[in-house]
């Protein structure tokens, strides 16, 4: 007897939790507010938790649960049902943990912010659309996740939607994210129409079932990269990723759950899950590996240049995501699903530790105008230590197990993608502790005595009580110090027993990858064990050369990186500004657009066309006698012309189809 | 028609197939009877609650059709089946939905309500004869008599000069390409000898094709395609959007619509017309192009959604380049969805835009989210499924029709039609980013809603999450039906 998990209910406690504080917020007390929010992620959190003292003894995994039959229409069935099993497992302790962390968080951070309510209305709203992504049972409930998280992070990017960048912001992301959307939902008409289904289980059945040789890997290609597509555009990856960085507008939370721990990780899980496809699919395996390698590096020389706390770790997301994709792209799928785990606490941690320190001196996000906070705030320097040597990838530290690991599997399909990955992690290391330096250390840069509650953090004036550099209080600290003891601790489980809890996931369809090698194999295995360690020690010397040259160089000389930028000119400008990637969009997407629809439609068709007709009416067309000369002007007459010239076409295409 | 069976009277049942007509023509006729007799201020109210009254019975005679055995009546002009009544169905929510937002309106806008009433119903008349008629001249006439309604409904803001300039150039257009109809139609009885759609499409079926009738199917197309704005025959649609009554709008964008795209199915695939599916390749690529760009750039809410209706009959067209058995019930399901949230669109905008339409540009619509939560929330869930956001009606009916059209491998209009979603994400977006994300303009309060207008929205935006929650039994309904146009 299978026993009922009711898992419907972890997605929808945060949603009555968002209804409660959506309706009725309004005129509750901020406390009122915050226990609601906090109340119904934390029973979300619960469940997972009493889900996970129950996992081992589940007699069947993946163990779903339907809730209701949602459409069916002739073979085609879509329920809304749940998946459980090893992969959505970590999901849901990751997404409902941090999530309940970093609701926390929120409280303290967001306590003098308006719209208190709006903001873990939203939140809560946010949690119940990446729980129902995560647990779905089938594509078309994981795309309603997918389109759900999507709307809630616009929500949120725009939360201080006075300032217009803000604004803006929330709809590039939108806007890119659609773009992505685009290829997911091709996807999965492909997958409807070639095996008549989209609930994993029967999907990846019917994959496995194709004759390797046969198996039409052109369709599973093209299936996989437009999977791929949507995963970018979700994930940030070249060239959807241009919504990140400026989607930092929104408040620090947000930036900690919603673009660093969760959401932008689902396009990762979402290629682990659909691993059955990608694997048919070298050719798509192959785009996954490259778009992460060119990411992680292309990402990571950005985050160089940027001075603004917030937009580095933008950056480093990016890059770090970029990984994910790289340990997907070589097939080692559980090694991608370790780093978004480690990356989740190592990355929430820093954007919360980043919060705290935009917190504590009044709203400023430019480094060049921090410096020497270590001693003043004390918890979050040391939090915010953990979290630079995590995800800088020093032993024993979360980001270096699983770093290595991923490094260690691509070095093994292609020894490129390890040689960039080191570059990437020398990269890492540098502009992290160039971060760590610049605030923390030297003198303080910022001005002597300034306003709380600074406009250029939310545009509506938030009026602090107090002034001067202060600690965050203890509801901010205590989740800071429990993921910095999750980002210390949290590769402790080891690469290879996170994977071997994962293998039936990734290996069940060809069982027997991981059991028992011959002692051929075992030989084989001891040498490249000792290949493993030298690899190792490579890449803990790369991370040891970033933090040698961040020292140098905003420590030791802070002179230095002024000459050097001014010396390498040209170059430096184009990475300060992000290679002026998001310019050429403008020029070649944006602006041929709104232009093109400007000129022709309205200027040429509306005003040329139809317009120059009737200007000289065009000041008095509110008068009746006017209308009637308007109506006789021509216009009437031009737009019968136009529908004649139409079906004079269409006639003339139809004869000349009939004498065909 | 032999002297025989004319000499056979209609029986009952065969009244019963026309039973929604005839209830709304005696509900239409009893408000024209009434109208001088009943003091002038209290007109509105009373002439309007009859015909809500008349717009129920007729849903509920649509429901009763369900119960009665499918077949035909009046010497085979007209046949009820499961297609028809699901445009029934459609036709008399709408107009019940209209009516109910025109209660205020009518107030608001101090317009004298007698004939208003009478012509939505004549209107409704005419729309679902156009989906139940199965014979060439009845489906002219329905044409006509829903037209002519919506002719003289357009221009029913008399005193205001650009509704009369709306009304006479959608009269004049429209007489225009109702004659390249009627064209059409003589040509198709000269080519096949008879104006039944189930004899042309056995002739079609049987033998070579003769000429004349791809010209007859061609001159058809062209006045369908003006009635439902697809380009390149819809420029007319902002400016007769632009003036006539909100709530007309919302009529005249979906009821009419609907019952023109039934006729086209009945048309292109029960007569099995030959030569469609490159036409309407490139009306559909059109329409979904040219509106979207063109709405990009508005200002007015109601030319704004003018092009937008335009691009949603070119998404719909998509469904008809694809096979009968998947691309009918999509066409359907979009016609539903498409009916139910665009309704619900002009029920807000009717409301807003308050005495002599003087609110109706975006730049009005600034911080609406602040000043009356429920009328921006609702606008809201309305233009997400505009867009085709998921759990709204309008996500499913792009979904069904996309994967219609790739199951026929139309790989290239799917394309388009995705990025032109895409494209259209941005207009719609731009309301919503105006209602929640600008201070407001004037800090005049919006009007409390009143009940009827409550109770308009209600439904639509219950049919709107409905068709997007569980969209599987209308589906199902729409694929029995359509099985029955084969």
């Amino acid at each position: 007897m299978t026993p009922n998990l009711h898992l419907w209910l972890i997605p929808v406690l945060p949603l009555v939790g968002a209804a409660i504080n959506g309706f009725l917020g309004r005129r509750f007390s901020r406390q009122t507010v915050a226990a609601v929010a906090l109340g119904f992620c934390g029973a979300a959190f619960a469940m997972a938790i009493a889900v996970a003292t129950q996992f081992s003894s589940l007699p069947v995994v993946p163990h779903i649960e339907t809730l209701a039959h949602w459409m069916r229409a002739g073979a085609f069935q879509a329920d809304f049902a749940f998946y459980l099993d090893q992969l959505s497992f970590v999901m849901l302790l990751v997404v409902t943990g941090v999530g309940f962390l970093i609701h926390i968080y929120s409280v303290g951070y967001m306590w003098e912010e308006g719209g208190f309510y709006r903001f873990f209305s939203y939140l809560n709203l946010f949690m119940f659309f990446m729980l129902t992504l995560v647990l779905a049972n089938n594509y078309l409930l994981m795309f309603i996740g997918w389109e759900g998280v999507g709307l809630a992070s616009y929500l949120l990017i725009g939360f201080w939607f006075l300032k217009d960048s803000a604004a803006s912001a929330g709809k590039k992301a939108f806007i890119v994210n659609r773009i992505g959307d685009f290829g997911f939902l091709i996807a999965l008409f492909l997958l409807i129409q070639h095996f008549g289904s989209l609930t994993f289980a029967e999907v990846f059945q019917k994959i496995d079932a194709m004759n390797p040789e046969t198996a039409g890997a052109g369709l599973l290609s093209t299936i996989g990269i437009l999977l791929m597509v949507g995963a970018a555009g979700k994930s940030a990856q070249i060239p959807l990723y241009v919504w990140l960085p400026d989607a930092m507008e929104g408040p620090t939370p947000v930036s900690a759950l919603i673009h660093a721990a969760t959401m932008v990780t689902a396009g990762v899980y979402m290629v682990a899950r659909s691993h059955v496809i990608f694997e048919h699919a070298p050719t798509a395996l192959m785009v996954v590996a490259i778009t992460g390698t060119l990411t992680a590096l292309f990402a990571a020389t950005i985050g160089i240049a940027q001075t603004d706390i917030k937009k580095v770790l933008a950056y480093s997301t990016v890059s770090q995501l970029g990984y994910m994709f790289i340990a997907c792209g070589v097939g080692a799928f559980s090694a991608g699903i370790f780093h978004l785990m480690t990356h989740a606490f190592f990355k929430g941690l820093l954007f919360l530790a980043a919060g705290s320190v935009i917190h504590a001196i009044g709203g400023e996000q430019d480094m060049r105008k921090m410096g020497g906070l270590r001693t003043k705030i004390p918890w979050t320097f040391w939090t915010m230590t953990a979290g630079t040597f995590a995800i800088a990838g020093f032993p024993p530290l979360a980001g270096f197990f699983s770093k290595d690991e991923i490094l260690w599997r691509a070095y093994q399909t292609n020894w490129i993608y390890w040689a960039i990955g080191v570059f990437t992690a020398f990269l890492t290391s540098f502009y992290m502790f160039r971060q760590w330096f610049l605030t923390f250390f030297g003198e303080y840069r910022g001005e002597a005595d300034h306003a709380h509650g600074d406009q250029t953090r939310a545009g509506v004036p938030a009026p602090h009580g107090h002034g001067g550099i202060h600690e965050s209080p203890a509801i901010m600290l205590v989740p800071l110090v429990i993921l910095a003891v999750l980002s210390v601790a949290g590769g402790w489980v080891g690469a290879s027993r996170f994977e071997l809890f994962l293998s039936p996931v990734f290996y069940s369809h060809n069982s027997g990858h991981l059991i028992a090698p011959s002692s051929e194999e075992a030989a084989q295995m001891r040498q490249m064990e000792s290949l493993e360690s030298t690899l190792t020690m490579v890449s803990v010397a790369a991370a040891g050369l970033g933090l040698f040259l961040a020292w140098l160089l905003y420590y030791r000389r802070p002179k230095l990186p002024q000459q050097i930028a001014e010396s390498l000119g040209g170059f430096y400008t184009a990475v300060l500004s992000k290679y002026y990637v998001d310019e050429l969009y403008a020029t070649l997407f944006v602006k041929p657009l709104v232009d093109g629809s400007t000129r022709i439609l309205w200027h040429t068709i509306d005003q040329g066309v139809i317009d120059t007709t009737l200007d000289d009416t065009a000041d008095s067309a509110r008068d009746v006698s006017d209308t009637a000369r308007r109506m006789q002007s021509g216009n009437i007459r031009s737009y019968a012309g136009w529908v004649a010239v139409g079906a004079a076409a269409v006639i003339a295409y139809m004869i000349w189809v009939g004498t065909r | 028609m032999t002297p025989s069976t004319l000499q056979t009277l209609p029986q009952g049942i065969e009244y019963v197939r026309i039973l929604p007509e005839i209830v709304l023509s005696a509900f239409g006729i009893v408000i024209m009877l009434l109208d001088p007799l009943v003091d002038q201020r209290r007109s509105s109210r009373m002439l309007g609650t009859i015909a809500l009254i008349g717009s129920l019975a007729a849903i509920a005679a649509s429901q009763y059709q369900t119960q009665c055995p499918p077949g035909t009546a009046f010497w085979d002009m007209v046949r009820v089946d499961a297609f028809s009544i699901f445009f029934h169905i459609v036709v008399t929510t709408v107009t019940a939905v209209v009516i109910l937002t025109s209660f205020e309106y009518m107030d608001v806008q101090q317009l004298h309500a007698g004939e208003y009433y009478a012509l939505v119903l004549f209107g409704a008349v005419g729309m679902c004869l156009m989906s139940s008629a199965v014979e060439l001249v009845l489906i002219f006439i329905a044409l006509e008599i829903s037209s002519i309604s919506t002719y003289i409904l357009a221009g029913y803001r008399r005193r205001v000069a650009i509704s009369s300039e709306s009304s006479v150039k959608y009269f004049l257009l429209g007489s225009f390409a109702t004659a390249f109809f009627l064209y059409g139609v003589a040509l198709m009885f000269g080519a096949t000898g008879s104006t039944s759609i189930a004899k042309i499409g056995e002739t079609l079926n049987a033998g070579p094709v003769p000429l004349l009738a791809y010209v007859a199917i061609a001159l058809m197309f062209v006045g369908l395609g003006f009635k439902v704005a697809a380009a390149p025959f819809h420029i007319w649609t902002p400016d007769v959007y632009e003036g006539a009554p909100a709530p007309i709008v919302g009529f005249m964008s979906t009821a009419p619509k609907a019952a023109v795209f039934a006729v086209l199915l009945r048309v292109l695939f029960e007569a099995h017309a030959p030569g469609r599916l490159w036409l309407i390749w490139v009306v559909a690529a059109l329409s979904m192009t040219l509106g979207n760009i063109g709405a990009l750039v508005q200002d007015n809410i109601k030319r704004l959604l003018a092009y937008s209706s335009i691009a949603h009959a070119g998404y719909l067209l998509v469904a008809f380049a694809a096979l009968p058995s998947s691309g009918i019930p999509a066409a359907m399901f979009y016609t539903a969805a498409y009916a139910a949230m665009n309704v619900g669109c002009f029920a807000v905008i009717s409301h807003f835009a308050s005495a002599g339409e003087r609110r109706v540009t975006l730049e009005d619509y600034a911080g609406l989210g602040r000043r009356s939560p429920i009328l921006a929330a609702t606008l809201t869930l309305f233009l997400l499924s505009l867009i085709g956001i998921p759990i709204t009606g309008g996500f499913f009916a792009k979904f069904y029709v996309f994967s219609a059209a790739l199951q026929a491998d139309l790989v290239g209009l799917t394309v388009i039609g995705v990025l032109n979603s895409a494209v259209g994400a941005y207009y719609y977006l731009r309301v919503i980013v105006m209602m929640y994300m600008r201070e407001p303009r004037e800090e005049t309060p919006v009007a409390p809603i009143p009940f009827g207008l409550g109770a308009a929205l209600a439904i639509s935006g219950f049919a709107t999450l409905y068709l997007g929650l569980l969209p599987g039994r209308v589906l199902e309904y729409a694929r029995s039906a359509a099985a029955l146009l084969r």
